[in-house]
């Protein structure tokens, strides 16, 4: 028998697959194009192809919309940034996700709701006017396919690496296979496939922190092994935050509470409109609510099988990880850590699973992608702006060519970023520009009646630049870290967090100066927009278990005892 | 969802009852022929009880959500 880490160093790549494995991969591809075949007789109107008929279960809206968050490369990355930062990791699932989604459910949806509106710049259209709905879904439209060919580009590098599969085939069987899915079925058939890769992904990665506690001796153990290998701090969650230094993200609370849990997070979750889409194909107004309730109860517990399994590998893994930049020969990265824990764990059959769960995620991400820009471009710009009184049937026809084209332009950019990688650090940053302003821009036309057209618009803008022109500084002269992050030993997450805070409070800022020089709506115009001026209907005489306040508070409390638990 | 068609349960039951019956598969010719280089944990069998739990909630799921009942 040869100990793991010897095979692994003698492997060219992370895992090999059997016969069986395979057959578990066929298997779902089959089963996807299945799906797609036969939902194209349910996609014939606008309705059915773009928002899925509106007809969705609080329980298939709620795990989808957690779904299409739920990636390949976001598995494999916060698995490798848990193995480097430790338990902190999981503050992106808990206070950067949690509140945001119970904001969504509670005080959001209801007007997302009830002005029907097929997308977030649909909003923006309806409660500031054209000017900001043009800036909002060509900037969407535009960042959404580049991230899709560069998440493509990751993946097939991914597999590339793990598998020893050849790039070109991995984005041409994949993009493919999204194309003819999402292209016959419209949303739905996404939204199928995005809960199916749920279900894949709990099968596929749960048995890693079982085996790996089962290894390990338990939590308690766990916890010992790590700071015996790395240092205490990894498996605290708020003590080491008191300063930049004591712990190993260089990160201090406030920019976890106030960047990540009241900008970013409520900026990505609340008007991102790759996840908001899903719960605006919810049957009634009840489980539009319910929704994003349910998507948080389960995100709570996702870091089970995405940071426990890089907290595991810290403490079982014979190697050491390192960066991506120093990787040596026969060396791995952080991004490694959940493939080799896969490995480590998962015989015939299993590892085949593994795999799929990893290819689910990248495809229903790719499809959520491809079907949030095949809305907005066909409802938000093409509609808007170049043929306003088409037929419907004519929307349905460009909305399935706009899929198989923003597919075709993913994998354009795919091979782009394959001959210049840098690009790929800079889609990725320019998408992280748009949220923060935006969630400023949705919240204040929401909850305050005063906010104009002009001020709605102009704050966006002066928000996504400022958001811009910080990001270009500290690129330009490094030392700036320590005037936008506050520290100069902040890192670049940190420094993440506080530019989405900087760039909100700008937005804020031009909006209500704007606001307050221009004339506002009058109220008649800003009915079902606006709280205060809108009747939200109500859910009907239901049982206490059966309301979205009773469970928002479930969620609530178990997110803070989880938190006074892992302190 | 389940008022018109085959509902999503129902591909979600059959894909796990699917691939629980090739991972139990595969777990159990592993239990007769244990492999030349095993994965950590070998003993314990985890394909063999896993594989048997996913079969079980997809035949679960399957007959329930099964398009003929729901017709």
């Amino acid at each position: 028998m040869i100990p793991f880490a010897t095979w692994l160093a003698l492997s060219e790549r992370l895992v090999r697959l059997s016969p069986v494995d395979y057959a578990v991969i066929v298997f779902y591809f089959a089963l996807v194009l299945a799906i797609g075949f036969y939902l194209r007789g349910r996609a014939n109107t606008g309705e059915d192809f773009f928002m899925a008929g509106r007809e969705m279960t609080a329980w298939v809206a709620g795990l989808s919309f957690l779904s299409a968050n739920l990636g390949a490369l976001e598995l494999m990355g916060w698995a490798g940034s848990a193995y480097q930062y430790g338990i902190l990791a999981t503050h992106w699932y808990w206070i950067g996700a949690i509140p945001a989604m119970l904001f969504l459910a509670l005080v959001m949806m209801p007007f997302y709701y009830i002005s029907k509106t097929h997308s977030v710049p649909g909003y923006l259209k309806l409660r500031f006017g054209e000017p900001s709905r043009i800036v909002s879904a060509v900037s969407f439209a535009f960042m959404t396919v580049l991230m899709s060919g560069v998440n493509m580009f990751a993946m097939a590098k991914v597999m590339q690496i793990v598998l020893g599969w050849d790039i070109n085939f991995s984005i041409w069987v994949s993009s493919l296979t999204v194309a003819v899915y999402v292209a016959l079925g419209g949303l739905r058939s996404a939204i199928f496939n995005e809960v199916l890769q749920f279900f894949l992904i709990w099968a596929g990665a749960l048995l890693i922190p079982i085996l790996g506690l089962y290894e390990t001796g338990g939590w308690s153990n766990l916890k010992v092994l790590i700071a015996q290998r790395a240092s205490v701090e990894y498996v605290h969650m708020w003590s080491g935050l008191g300063s930049f230094t004591t712990n190993p993200m260089g990160i201090h609370w406030t920019g976890i509470v106030f960047g990540l849990g009241a900008i970013i997070s409520m900026g990505y979750w609340t008007t991102d409109f790759l996840v908001v889409q899903r719960i605006l194909t919810a049957k009634d107004i009840r489980s539009a609510e319910m929704a994003p309730i349910i998507g948080a109860g389960f995100k709570m517990f996702v870091p089970l099988i995405v940071i426990l399994p890089g907290l595991l590998g810290l403490a079982v893994l014979p190697m050491k990880l390192t960066a991506e930049s120093a990787v040596v020969a026969g060396g791995h990265s952080y991004n490694d850590v959940l493939p080799l824990m896969l490995a480590r764990y998962c015989g015939p059959g299993l590892l085949g699973l593994g795999i799929t769960a990893l290819i689910a995620g990248f495809m229903s991400g790719m499809a959520g992608n491809v079907s949030a820009f095949t809305t907005v471009w066909t409802y938000d710009i093409y509609r808007a702006l170049i043929n306003k009184n088409a037929s419907d049937d004519h929307y349905v026809s460009m909305g399935r060519w706009t899929t198989v084209i923003g597919v075709l332009i993913s994998v354009g950019t795919a091979y782009l970023v394959m001959q210049f990688a840098s690009i790929m650090d800079y889609v990725q940053a320019l998408f992280s520009f748009f949220i923060a302003p935006l969630f400023g821009t949705v919240v204040l036309g929401m909850l305050w009646k005063r906010a104009t057209g002009q001020g709605g618009f102009w704050g966006l803008l002066c928000g996504t630049v400022s958001s811009i022109s910080m990001w270009a500084w500290v690129k330009i002269d490094p030392s700036a870290l320590r005037y936008v992050a506050l520290s100069p030993d902040a890192k670049a997450l940190a420094q993440d967090m506080y530019q989405a805070l900087w760039s909100f409070l700008v937005c804020v800022t031009v909006t209500v100066a704007v606001s307050l020089m221009t004339k506002p709506k009058p109220d008649s115009e800003l009915t079902g927009l606006v709280y205060g001026l809108t009747e939200v209907p109500s859910i009907g005489n239901v049982a206490l278990y059966q309301k979205p306040i009773f469970w928002a508070v479930v969620v609530s409390v178990v997110l803070i005892i989880l938190n006074i638990v892992m302190w | 969802m389940h008022n018109s068609g085959i509902s999503i349960w129902f591909f979600i039951g059959l894909s796990l009852f699917v691939n629980g019956l090739l991972i139990t598969g595969a777990g159990l010719y592993e239990f007769v022929a244990p492999p030349a280089n095993p994965v950590v944990l070998h003993q314990l069998h985890a394909g063999v009880w896993w594989g048997a739990i996913l079969t079980t909630v997809g035949l679960v799921y399957c007959v329930k959500f099964t398009p003929v009942r729901q017709a």
